[in-house]
């Protein structure tokens, strides 16, 4: 039972690797509201175990409700591979000395990373009365789309957290990218 | 009218519209699943109320947190009632925010800065 036996192994390296990098709760499937629902419920008993001011929690609770939504609403998926199902994606999150971060991971088709590396670029480079602007503008401009959302989420987050989005799209194929976004949020800092 | 009694949840707010006493507020939390199924039956119970109050209507937010998605529904009733306001009715909203919650706080000022009607930020102690 060698392949077992690797399994193993790679269990242990995995759990490592999570260490390394001070991730404290890792999901990788389907995101549905219940998910949402879960990691909020497990995050908040965890934050207030560890006596996070209020402000902070509800800013990583945000943050969560936030990027899950995108993705349970806006992910792609790949017909070719049963892995990945529509709305699924991978979420980790992440606690240092410093810093909750929070990122996540989904397949989005190629032709729609222009659009969100504008937004995104846009968001990074406002500062804090820049970002409230926008947010003005897309809240009153910005009709509910179809599936629901606001086209608010991204704004409000670089807005309340204080901290610009890191993202990356890495190429699948010709067709499809994983889009990967964090947000950072101080567990110490003032955030005015 | 009929009165519109919602009990709230962990990721639903609690709603009362009740125009024999006098109480329309919403509170609580606000993540729904679906937000335009659950806010629409308020959207379309006030347009009814709008055609009919005569009395003074104050408007109570009391929200410990919303998503965005709720953030444009909460835009979406603050604009009927900026509507009642300039067809001259005697409408006032009243923000509710726990003391130290600046986001809750600064949410409230947007939306006064957005909404031309009669608007008051009142802070509250969670203890």
């Amino acid at each position: 039972m060698d392949g077992n036996k690797d399994f193993l192994e790679f269990v242990y390296s995995f759990n490592e690797s999570m260490e390394s990098k001070d991730v404290k709760l890792v999901y990788k499937g389907e995101i549905t509201h219940q998910v949402t629902k879960a990691f909020t419920s497990i995050t908040e008993t965890n934050m207030m175990v560890a006596e996070e001011s209020n402000s902070v929690q509800k800013k990583v609770f945000h943050v969560i409700v936030e990027f899950l939504q995108n993705i349970s609403k806006h992910a792609d998926y790949m017909t070719n591979e049963e892995s990945h199902e529509e709305g699924s994606g991978v979420f980790l999150l992440c606690k240092d000395d410093d810093n909750y971060v929070i990122t996540t991971g989904n397949v989005l088709l190629k032709e729609k990373e222009n659009a969100i590396a504008n937004v995104l670029d846009k968001i990074n480079s406002l500062d804090k009365e820049g970002l409230k602007a926008l947010y003005k503008q897309q809240i009153k401009e910005g009709r509910l789309s179809e599936k629901g959302g606001a086209g608010l989420g991204f704004i409000d987050i670089a807005k309340k957290t204080g901290n610009s989005l890191d993202y990356k799209f890495v190429p699948i194929n010709n067709e499809f990218s994983f889009f990967i976004i964090s947000s950072t949020i101080s567990r110490t800092q003032n955030f005015d | 009218m009929e009165v519109i009694k919602i009990v709230g949840t962990d990721d639903t707010p609690s709603v009362t519209l009740d125009v024999a006493n006098e109480i329309f507020e919403i509170s609580g939390r606000s993540l729904p699943e679906d937000v335009a199924v659950f806010y629409e039956p308020i959207l379309d119970w006030i347009d009814r109320y709008s055609e009919e109050a005569s009395g003074k209507t104050i408007f109570n937010f009391k929200l410990v947190y919303f998503n965005t998605a709720s953030s444009k529904m909460i835009l979406d009733i603050l604009l009927k009632l900026e509507e009642m306001h300039e067809a001259g009715k005697d409408v006032l909203v009243r923000w509710h925010y726990p003391e130290d919650d600046e986001d809750m706080e600064e949410a409230g000022e947007e939306y006064a800065d957005i909404v031309d009607v009669p608007f008051e930020q009142i802070s509250y102690s969670l203890d």
